[in-house]
């Protein structure tokens, strides 16, 4: 797989189009890394000259500054802006939308200041730009429905993009009653992830699932890395697992393209 | 000639705005025991906001029938509030509806302030049926229990009173009836006094007005000890309303400073201070209590009028948390108002032994936000309970290392290994060549 790194790049004395920022989902979590590759495929076959930072790249800080560790936070900010003004970033698209909106809202102040994108907007962008063509319509006319992550939709007003490319797909967009600036958490954000719920009666993911579920839709499709992760043990939870599959919108397009 | 009603009249007006005005000044204060922070910038946009979702009731009708109908009781509020000009010029000097010079069109504002006055009694009326009746859910969740319930009663009760007697006062005035115009409802009233003497109903008449203006001074002064402060507080409260995009959480000046020394190679650590600098008192991180909330989050504390759609849309409160966006709101303003009486009490404050953190708002509801922000886009006047609920886990981590422990871990992860989970840093690109 064609993955070069800034490293190798400035060796080179290249400077690529843009940064793919992975995250650490994208890099260590087994679901997320299916994603990640999803997403390479489509910027190799679009053939846009992108990078990874690899080994330099490091937590953008985001559940720690969720958590309330701002020190924690802002330790990882400055490294990461070190490395990245170093190698003269100036676009940098990622999977996640944690990483996205950390990236893009709180790094200005601390001396980070990108072009930041999240990959539907890319991906969108280089369909708009005839980059990347969709054929095939693997998913035409089947019905899939968004669920939409928070930090992007609701934490920065991105809710187009992702479903202009469900459309493109000539696939049948079915919206859950609680949707775009509407949308229900999935349940991981504010670093909620990396421990178990507070006492309650339901977990969020299966209340979110289960309202997936009633879209009478085969597949749940997302953006967001931990959103994936969450809806996919809410399918299991409701033991639905062998009738639907919750899929990130890159691997539905990498998918069609079979990629 | 009697001027005692005019006299009484001035007093009453006098003690009832007078009254109001000193308990504002202390709501000001309150306000501004919060930290600073700037939202003076970009008034065009704030002055649009605070058309749009104020004004202009933006964000209310996202739920339609609550949102018609409050926009109804609120067009009725200020519309025939115009009313109040007549009466005070009239209670003080004496004078009849001094305004009805204006002929027709002062017919056509009393007609629609009738009109008015009468959907407003049917919007309000259908408000209560929607709190006790169909008990909606979110006026019945357990930070609803006593003085919050009966608030919302009371102040249905009393708009119910208010623009009854408003049209009693019509119905029961004589000569205006007799005109037979501008009275498209107190009309429908008229034979309910059917076989009172004139001196009877002029008794009943003025009985109505006295009791309508005391009415509205009475509660004019109630909104300071209630959750009606919103229509006031509507107003500043949208215009100085975060305009940066949701997800961006505030940046700790005094954190970035110390990581910068912590970053930077040049800097001595045990470099004498210079001389002349004074001894800075070390700031705390975070918020434990309301002083250390900055003034917009006070604000919004004050404004929350508990309608509890953030808590509605909150996804730990659906899924049974303890967290509840609107009891975060209702806990900070009675902690602030608790403050505020510990001040007026002892000239400053003086420690109580208590807190915003443990004493009201316990960890627990803190740890189940899933920083979402769907509280923050429900509220109908832009409260952010969000921020204060990061600022209160920046001194639960900050201050006192009291994460849950698991988030420890991930924290501990981040700071050795530069992600969430134990993986090594070397690894970040394996993927690239997994099948």
């Amino acid at each position: 797989m064609n993955v070069p790194t800034m490293a190798e790049m400035t060796a080179q004395g290249k400077q690529p189009e843009i940064l793919f920022w992975v995250g650490c989902a994208g890099s260590f979590d087994d679901r997320a890394k299916k994603i990640t590759k999803a997403f390479v495929k489509i910027l190799n076959k679009a053939g846009v000259e992108f990078a990874v930072l690899g080994t330099e790249e490091s937590c953008t800080g985001d559940p720690a500054k969720r958590a309330g560790n701002e020190f924690l936070f802002q330790m990882q900010a400055m490294t990461n802006i070190e490395v990245l003004n170093g190698y003269e970033i100036k676009k940098i698209v990622t999977a996640c939308p944690h990483c996205f909106n950390t990236l893009k809202n709180e790094y200005p102040q601390l001396g980070g200041n990108y072009e930041v994108l999240h990959h539907t907007e890319l991906i969108e962008t280089l369909l708009n730009d005839g980059r990347l063509s969709i054929e095939g319509g693997k998913y035409k006319g089947q019905k899939i429905t968004f669920h939409d992550p928070c930090y992007l939709g609701r934490a920065n007003d991105i809710y187009e993009a992702p479903r202009s490319l469900i459309e493109k797909l000539e696939a049948e967009l079915v919206e859950m009653k609680r949707c775009k600036s509407d949308g229900l958490c999935c349940g991981a954000g504010g670093a909620q992830m990396f421990k178990e719920p507070e006492k309650g009666t339901k977990d969020i993911n299966v209340e979110r699932t289960e309202e997936a579920i009633k879209t009478k839709s085969k597949i749940i499709a997302t953006g967001c890395p931990f959103c994936n992760t969450m809806m996919t043990d809410g399918v299991k939870a409701t033991n639905k697992e062998d009738d639907i599959k919750v899929l990130d919108i890159a691997e539905l397009i990498a998918n069609t393209e079979d990629l | 000639m009697n001027y005692i009603d005019n006299i009484a009249f001035a007093i009453i007006l006098f003690l009832g705005v007078g009254f109001f005005v000193k308990n504002f000044q202390k709501l000001i204060r309150n306000i501004k025991l919060g930290k600073d922070i700037n939202r003076k910038d970009n008034s065009s946009a704030r002055w649009k906001n605070m058309a749009k979702i104020a004004l202009g009731q933006s964000k209310m009708v996202k739920r339609p029938i609550a949102g018609i109908l409050h926009i109804i009781v609120y067009l009725g509020f200020i519309i025939i509030n115009i009313e109040v000009i007549e009466i005070i010029i009239d209670g003080l000097f004496g004078t009849h509806r001094v305004l009805s010079f204006l002929g027709s069109f002062y017919s056509f504002l009393i007609g629609s302030f009738e009109i008015l006055a009468f959907l407003v009694l049917v919007s309000v009326s259908i408000f209560w049926i929607r709190r006790m009746v169909l008990k909606i859910p979110r006026f019945w969740n357990k930070e609803m229990k006593g003085f919050p319930k009966n608030d919302a009663l009371y102040i249905l009760y009393f708009e119910m009173v208010l623009m009854s007697l408003f049209l009693i006062m019509n119905a029961t005035d004589v000569p205006f009836q007799q005109n037979d115009i501008g009275n498209p409802i107190s009309q429908f009233l008229v034979p309910l006094f059917e076989g009172f003497n004139a001196s009877t109903l002029f008794i009943v008449e003025r009985t109505a007005w006295w009791l309508h203006i005391t009415g509205i001074l009475i509660f004019l002064n109630y909104l300071y000890y209630s959750k009606h402060l919103h229509i006031l507080l509507a107003f500043p409260n949208t215009y100085f309303a975060n305009l940066n995009p949701k997800g961006q959480f505030t940046n700790l000046e005094s954190v970035t400073n110390e990581v910068k020394m912590m970053l930077d190679p040049t800097i001595d650590p045990f470099a004498a201070q210079p001389e002349g600098a004074a001894d800075e008192i070390p700031e705390k991180f975070g918020a434990s209590d309301v002083q250390d909330l900055n003034w917009v989050q006070l604000l919004n504390a004050y404004t929350c009028t508990e309608c509890g759609r953030c808590t509605a849309a909150c996804p730990a409160n659906i899924t049974g948390k303890e967290l509840s966006p609107r009891a975060i709101m209702m806990k900070t303003r009675d902690r602030l108002e608790e403050v505020g009486e510990n001040i007026n009490k002892n000239g400053k404050f003086v420690d109580d032994g208590k807190q915003l953190l443990n004493d009201y708002i316990k960890p627990e509801e803190l740890w189940a936000c899933t920083s979402c922000n769907a509280c923050v886009e429900e509220c109908p006047v832009n409260i952010d309970p969000l921020a204060i609920i990061l600022d209160m886990r920046r001194y639960l981590v900050m201050e006192q290392s009291a994460a849950p422990q698991e988030l420890n871990l991930m924290m501990t992860n981040v700071e050795n290994n530069g992600a969430p989970w134990q993986y090594n840093q070397m690894d970040r690109l394996n993927w690239k060549d997994e099948k």
